[in-house]
């Protein structure tokens, strides 16, 4: 692309003593674009966003944000940014309509402007008829969809979202998902993380999966699923079999298999015509699913299986 | 464009509205009380001994119950609702988001808790003039130097609400320095009468200074170095706490 990136980061580091949370990420965000951070607990999605954020300073490396240093010129690019953090940090006191234009006037709006834009927000995320009742009984999903329009009273140049629909259940999710997706189509720049694949399919342009500090790999959704997996899945499932055993006989076949617990995945870029050799070589599963390689499989893949905790 | 840090007191302000009858009611009932309470009964007694020459117990006591007040108050102000807006609302996590720099949001809590004891403060004065305990015009001052103490205690208490994890340690705070302090640092008697070896803690608190400030305001006596000094030892605490206070609060913020 030609323009300047919004968020340029070159061999970034954060660390917290002898732990080193970010570990040397070449990263750059252009406008327009939704770009997310993908990775398993601990990966260093949060440090990153808190240093985008400029409510941390870069223990190393360079970090330039709207073309301006966070270490020099903090207030000045928050000015410009909107931040949805991970955990609520919305007053269960005030009203919902006070709570955003409250923090209106820490970007300097006018009380006026800040009650007619707060009325336009509410609107947007479809808090309208909420406006004057107290924040506290609002349920889970009502309270993020607040916050991402407390993250918009200065109208952002930059969006930043951290694990946005976390705990939202499925309606509430899409309900955040689409108003995103408005968000981006308005131009605005969104940067998210996230640990859900079909959130990252849903709403990334481009995204990095980060792994302890590291940036693992890069690019599209479509782009990194045809580059780190096959084009098709099949899982198959044995009766009281031993799985290695089975494994073993399906030699050769796709690119990779893996052994779960409770299941064999066949990695393969013509799933059907992979399941119909396991019939051919005398193996009868009792359940066989082909699908195609999603995000996940990729996630998976390069983040281990292992649980972080 | 209004400054930032008055942003954050309008935040505190906004709040305020839902629980200012509460606490305006409060300012009204405690005075009266302490005026009956420990004035005109206990005074009784205290006048009956003679002890303090000519001035009424309850003369004496006023000043120094209104500095214990406004210490009481920036007490209240500065130890949990500080710790909540860090550990469970999060406040503070929102604002640094914003183009707010920490001592904008210190300064902005600090400006809120010195409306506070101002007016907790000039209610006392008024409701114990009404009862003629002030005999000079100084008193109208009172206000001030009890706001000026109550920044002495909320901004040190700020740095102290900022590091801690679980609350449990106010209780101890409370118990161990704020009322020892009010009890003996010259708000019910002269810090002479106290064992010599105890009066040094009477001097060193930031109460102490403040009640004799606010004794010579009500009586219109005393000189004006001591009382000069005075002010200075709780600006001292003042410029002091604000500092610890904006260390703590980067500290537990900016990581």
């Amino acid at each position: 692309m030609p323009d300047e990136p919004l968020i340029r980061a070159r061999g970034l580091v954060k660390r917290f003593g002898d732990f080193t949370a970010v570990d040397g990420i070449d990263v750059d965000v252009h406008k327009g674009e939704a770009f997310g951070f993908l990775g398993p607990n601990g990966a260093g999605k949060s440090s990153t966003m808190r240093m985008i954020g400029c409510v941390s300073t870069p223990t190393g490396g360079t970090l330039r944000i709207l073309d301006l240093d966070p270490t020099r010129d903090g207030p000045a690019i928050r000015a410009r940014l909107g931040v949805c953090p991970q955990q609520d940090s919305l007053d269960p006191e005030l009203t919902v309509r006070q709570n955003l234009t409250t923090y209106a006037r820490y970007f300097g709006v006018s009380r006026r402007t800040a009650r007619a834009r707060a009325a336009e927000l509410l609107e947007f995320v479809q808090l309208g008829e909420r406006a004057t009742s107290k924040v506290e009984p609002l349920s889970g999903g009502m309270k993020r969809r607040l916050t991402i329009a407390r993250a918009l009273v200065n109208e952002p140049e930059i969006v930043l979202l951290d694990e946005p629909t976390t705990g939202l259940d499925p309606q509430a999710r899409h309900l955040v998902w689409e108003r995103l997706f408005r968000l981006k189509q308005q131009g605005v720049t969104l940067v998210l993380t996230t640990h859900y694949m079909d959130e990252a399919e849903q709403l990334c342009d481009r995204l990095v999966v980060m792994d302890d500090g590291k940036i693992v790999a890069e690019g599209s959704p479509r782009a990194l699923i045809e580059e780190h997996s096959s084009r098709e899945v099949v899982e198959l499932r044995f009766p009281d079999e031993a799985l290695d055993a089975v494994a073993g006989k399906l030699d050769c076949l796709g690119e990779r298999v893996e052994v779960l617990p409770d299941r064999i995945l066949l990695y393969a870029d013509d799933g059907d015509a992979a399941a119909a050799e396991v019939h051919r070589r005398g193996l009868v599963p009792a359940g066989v699913l082909v699908r195609r390689s999603t995000l996940e499989d990729v996630f998976l893949h390069l983040t281990g299986r292992t649980l972080v905790d | 464009m209004a400054h930032p840090t008055l942003a954050v007191l309008e935040f505190n302000l906004e709040g305020y509205r839902r629980t200012w009858r509460g606490s305006v009611l409060s300012s009204f009932v405690l005075p009266i009380l302490f005026v009956i309470g420990f004035g005109l009964s206990v005074g009784s007694f205290v006048d009956a001994g003679g002890r303090l020459g000519g001035v009424s117990y309850l003369d004496y006591i006023v000043p120094g119950m209104i500095a214990s007040t406004a210490m009481q108050v920036a007490f209240g102000e500065s130890s949990w609702p500080v710790m909540s807006k860090f550990l469970w609302i999060r406040t503070y996590h929102a604002m640094v988001a914003a183009p707010l720099r920490i001592a904008d949001i210190v300064g902005g809590d600090l400006l809120f808790i010195l409306l506070r004891v101002v007016s907790a403060s000039a209610v006392f004065v008024a409701i114990t003039a009404i009862f003629g305990a002030l005999h000079s015009a100084w008193a109208i001052t009172v206000p001030l130097v009890a706001g000026l103490l109550g920044l002495a205690t909320a901004a040190p208490i700020f740095a102290y609400a900022a590091r801690l994890e679980v609350d449990g340690y106010f209780p101890l705070l409370q118990r161990f320095v704020v009322i020892p302090m009010s009890l003996f640092a010259g708000v019910f008697f002269p810090v002479e009468s106290l064992p010599v070896g105890l009066r040094p803690l009477a001097y060193v608190s930031p109460l102490w200074h403040a009640v004799e400030v606010c004794r010579s305001a009500t009586f219109g006596t005393g000189d004006i170095y001591p009382i000069v000094g005075h002010l200075g030892y709780l600006a001292l605490w003042v410029v002091g706490g604000f500092w610890l206070a904006r260390l703590s609060f980067r500290r537990r913020l900016i990581g």
